[in-house]
Formats: structure tokens, C-alpha cells, sequence
């Protein structure tokens, strides 16, 4: 499948167009549950770990810097990668076995168009864009979303906050974080599209495509998040 | 013209199509016919290139298609427009983006000269006030009349039609034959149409080519089957006493036809 999608676009303009159309689909689409889910991601985690963290001898500040340290490692890539997996997933297979059931790809394919290039090529470029920057988007939200419970529960002042945020900041971090995301948001586009463009049947088959496509990225995202963690965080 | 060579086909040990050889003609409505399961569709499919052969070989004007580059079976597809059975609009776009599609994948116009073109081809089909609803707005006909002219919007070659008429009304279905035929003739384009129904063969089979378990087993025209003595075509065309007795009154009248003009010429 993916050799299939590098050919040279028939047209590069409706090519461009529907990277496009993906990018707003994929990216601004999915901000209202990105938005929801870090927000609550870093209210509960200070508030857990504020409930672990019961030595007297442990500075409030340490609260944040766990807070940072757990949202951008893992929370905001993979806990929002395994909702758009559902959310992103299940649509790329959906919309592509539908595609597939109602002849349409096989209408394009007619039309001399290079179908795999032309419907899957553009998520996957959509995807490898826009789940970086929800991540991005997620992770500052999940570490406003703690700043914000800390404040409200009384748990940890603003300033106690902002000072455990600056404590032994490790930028590799940021950089852990993004090359997950890459490989994440490859995941997310490539296998659905695989499971929706060979579909073969009707609604049924289309309903347990999505299903199965939205299962594998799962735990192949899971499986890939072992795997950087041992390779890339070995000291 | 499309002439296919000893193509096979099969699906793992099942044989759907075991050793066919057909023409078809240009600038004649081409019918595919046979019951369910004869391998019509396949044979289609193997046409256009969806579906790999086997064995044999599928000439476009001469030009080996089976065998031919990926980039020189593009450019034969892009003189191909084909009406598929269930339509297959795009669903987000209109109707006037959808007859648009392959203007603006493959033509170099403005959006002016683009715009004009699908508006001809939408009057074509009686469809021009339709052009900003949806595939889900309109009815089943319109949306076969949609994909006739987004078929034909790039000025095709060949025409391919996988049953244009399942699940329309008489009328409709009428309509649709009808157009088909004015288009392939005033285009002179190959079209080829896989039916089983007896309506559109009757109106405009100009060439038939009716299958039988994969095989070959009549080509004719509409006017030859009539009087075709072929058992299992005639069980086919003619299934009810109705087509029956209308085949037989079909006999007498050009008998009788014949008839008076050869008595005129007498005269």
C-alpha cells in the first residue's frame, strides 16, 4: 500500500487540496476532545500525585515538575494518541471503506487517478503534521489544566507551581515527546487506511474494518511506546 | 474498438471465466448479457482493468492494455468514463463538483471553461438545475444521469456501463438507454453495457454478446435475437409467456412487413 502512494501526482493542485481538506479534518477537528481530555489529564494528575506526595519533607514545587515531567513524557502523546487513534482512526477507515463499498475508489481508478497516492498519501502527510501540534497543544494544556487544580483544590499557590515547572528542566524531553508523536500519529493514519482501502463487502464489513483498525493502532501505539521508551531513555 | 482474447479469470480454484473472445464494436451500444453469477460483471471488470486476468489479453484500438505500462494504462483510462452500477458519486462534493472532478483533475482550462463544459454535460442529462444538491438530495435516476455525464465530461473514447437501469423505473430506465445510445452514436464511441435488462436490450442492443457460465454462447443484434434459435438464450430473453407472446407478435409483424414491401417493390 504505502509503495503504491509515491507516484507523481496527476494533478498537484487537487493533490494539495486534499492535504488540505485532511489537515483541517484531522487537526481542527479533533481539537475539542484534544482540549477536553489534557485539560482534565493534568488537573487529575496534580491532584493525584499531590494525594502520593505526603512527606512534609517533599517541597509542594516537586507536585509540578512530576506533573510536567508525566504529561509530556507520556500523557500527552500517548493517552491523546490512543483517543485519536478512535477518534481519527476510525474515520480514515470508515470513510475509506465506505469509499471502497460504493465503488468510488474504483470510479477514480478508472479516471487514471492513483488512488492509494490521491486518498492515503494526504492523511498520512495530514496526520504526520497536525497530531504533533495537538500534542504540542496538549501538553500545554494538561500543564495549565494542574496549574489550575492545584490553585482551585488549595493544593499548590501559582508561584509554587511555575517554580516546579523550572526545576531540572530536560529539553530531551520535549524532543522524546515529538519523535513519539511522528511515530504515533504514522500509526494512526497508516493503519486505518490500510483496514478501510481493502475492505471488501457491505456496512457490516465496513462497521468491523473500523473496529479492527482502531484495535491494531492501539496496541501498536502501546507496543511502539515500550519500544522508544527502552531505546531512547536508556541512561 | 475493444477486442478481448482468450481472457480467464478465476478466483482461486473457482473458474469464472474460462477461455471468452469478444469485439466490441465502435460507435455501437455493445450489450454484456446473461443471468446472475455468468460472469458478466468480472468480464467487465477485466476490461477496465480492475480486476487482473489471468490469461489473454485485452486490446483498446490495438493496443495491448493487459500488458501495457502503469502510465500507458493511465492514459487509456483517462479516455475511459464509466457509470457505475450504484452510481459512486462522491458523497461531500454537489453534483456540479462531482461532474467537475475529472476537469479539475486532468484538464488544464480555466474554472470559466470548466464551468461551461459541466453545465453542457448536466443540460445533456436534464440535470442542470440540479447541480448544487448533493448525491443525497436527488433520486436514483438523477444520480445515474449524474454519472453518465461525469462519464462523459472528458469526451471519452469508450463508454462502460455496469447495469445503468438496476432499480429504476420503466421510464426512467427508458430515458437512460436512450441517452446512452444518442451519446455513443453521436460521439461514435465504444460503449459497452452489462444489463440483464430485457427493456435496454430490445432498445438499443446494437451488438450483443450474451454469457453463459463464463462462456460465450450468443452474439448477435437486437434484431437477430428474435429470431435466434438458441434454447438458452431465448429462455433468458424470452423467461414469461408475456415476452414470449410479444416475441412471437415481434416475428409476425416484420414477416408481414417484409411482405407488403416486397409487394410494393412488385408492384
Amino acid at each position: 500500500m504505502l509503495k503504491g502512494m509515491f507516484s507523481r501526482p496527476e494533478n498537484m493542485k487537487m493533490y494539495w487540496k486534499e492535504f488540505m481538506r485532511q489537515c483541517v479534518d484531522i487537526g481542527i477537528g479533533s481539537l475539542g476532545i484534544v482540549f477536553i481530555i489534557s485539560l482534565f489529564m493534568g488537573a487529575v494528575t496534580t491532584v493525584q500525585i499531590a494525594y502520593q506526595l505526603v512527606s512534609p519533607i517533599i517541597p509542594k514545587a516537586t507536585i509540578a515538575q512530576v506533573v510536567r515531567d508525566t504529561i509530556i513524557l507520556e500523557f500527552a502523546p500517548t493517552l491523546t494518541c490512543i483517543v485519536l487513534a478512535g477518534v481519527v482512526g476510525s474515520k480514515i477507515a470508515s470513510e475509506l471503506g465506505n469509499m471502497r463499498v460504493s465503488e468510488q475508489i474504483d470510479a477514480q481508478e478508472i479516471m487514471g487517478i492513483n488512488t492509494r497516492g490521491y486518498l492515503i498519501m494526504p492523511k498520512i502527510l495530514a496526520s504526520l503534521i497536525m497530531i504533533p501540534c495537538l500534542i504540542c497543544i496538549a501538553g500545554f494544556l494538561g500543564i495549565w489544566g494542574g496549574l489550575k487544580a492545584g490553585e482551585m483544590g488549595g493544593i499548590l499557590s501559582a508561584d509554587e507551581y511555575w517554580q516546579g515547572l523550572r526545576q531540572e528542566w530536560k529539553p530531551y524531553n520535549i524532543f522524546f515527546s515529538l519523535f513519539k508523536s511522528f511515530v504515533f500519529a504514522f500509526i494512526i493514519s497508516s493503519v486505518p487506511s490500510y483496514y478501510g482501502y481493502y475492505v471488501q463487502g457491505g456496512a457490516l464489513e465496513i462497521g468491523k474494518a473500523s473496529t479492527r483498525a482502531v484495535v491494531v493502532t492501539c496496541v501498536l501505539i502501546l507496543f511502539m511506546d515500550y519500544i522508544l521508551a527502552a531505546l531512547l531513555l536508556q541512561k | 474498438m475493444i477486442e478481448l482474447v482468450n481472457i480467464k479469470k478465476g478466483f482461486g480454484e473457482k473458474v469464472i471465466l474460462p477461455d471468452v473472445s469478444a469485439v466490441m464494436e465502435t460507435g455501437k451500444v455493445n450489450l454484456i448479457i446473461g443471468s446472475s453469477g455468468s460472469g458478466k460483471t468480472v468480464m467487465m471488470k477485466c476490461m477496465v482493468g480492475l480486476m487482473e486476468i489471468d490469461g489473454g489479453k485485452v486490446l483498446y484500438d490495438g493496443q495491448d492494455f493487459t500488458n501495457m505500462q502503469e502510465q500507458d494504462r493511465k492514459n487509456i483510462r483517462r479516455q475511459i468514463g464509466m457509470l457505475f452500477q450504484g452510481s459512486a458519486l462522491f458523497d461531500s462534493m454537489t453534483v456540479e463538483q462531482n461532474v467537475m472532478f475529472p476537469l479539475d483533475m486532468f484538464s488544464k482550462g480555466s474554472l470559466k471553461e470548466k464551468k461551461t463544459r459541466v453545465m453542457e454535460c448536466l443540460e445533456r442529462v436534464q440535470l442542470k438545475d440540479a447541480a448544487k444538491k448533493f448525491p443525497a438530495e436527488i433520486s436514483g435516476g438523477m444520480k445515474k444521469r449524474v454519472g453518465i455525464a461525469r462519464a462523459i465530461v472528458l469526451n471519452p473514447k469508450y463508454l462502460f456501463c455496469d447495469e445503468p437501469n438496476s432499480g429504476l423505473d420503466p421510464q426512467t430506465s427508458l430515458l437512460i438507454d436512450r441517452l446512452i445510445k444518442e451519446i455513443t452514436h453521436e460521439f461514435n464511441m465504444t460503449t459497452v453495457i452489462n444489463t440483464h435488462d430485457m427493456n435496454t436490450v430490445m432498445e438499443s442492443g446494437d451488438h450483443i454478446v450474451y454469457m453463459y457460465q463464463g462462456k460465450k454462447q450468443w452474439e448477435g443484434s437486437n434484431k437477430d435475437i428474435i429470431f435466434s434459435k438458441d434454447e438458452k438464450l431465448n429462455d433468458f430473453i424470452f423467461a414469461s409467456d408475456f415476452l414470449r407472446d410479444a416475441k412471437e407478435m415481434r416475428q409476425m409483424e416484420i414477416f408481414q412487413e417484409k411482405d407488403w414491401r416486397s409487394k410494393l417493390k412488385k408492384e
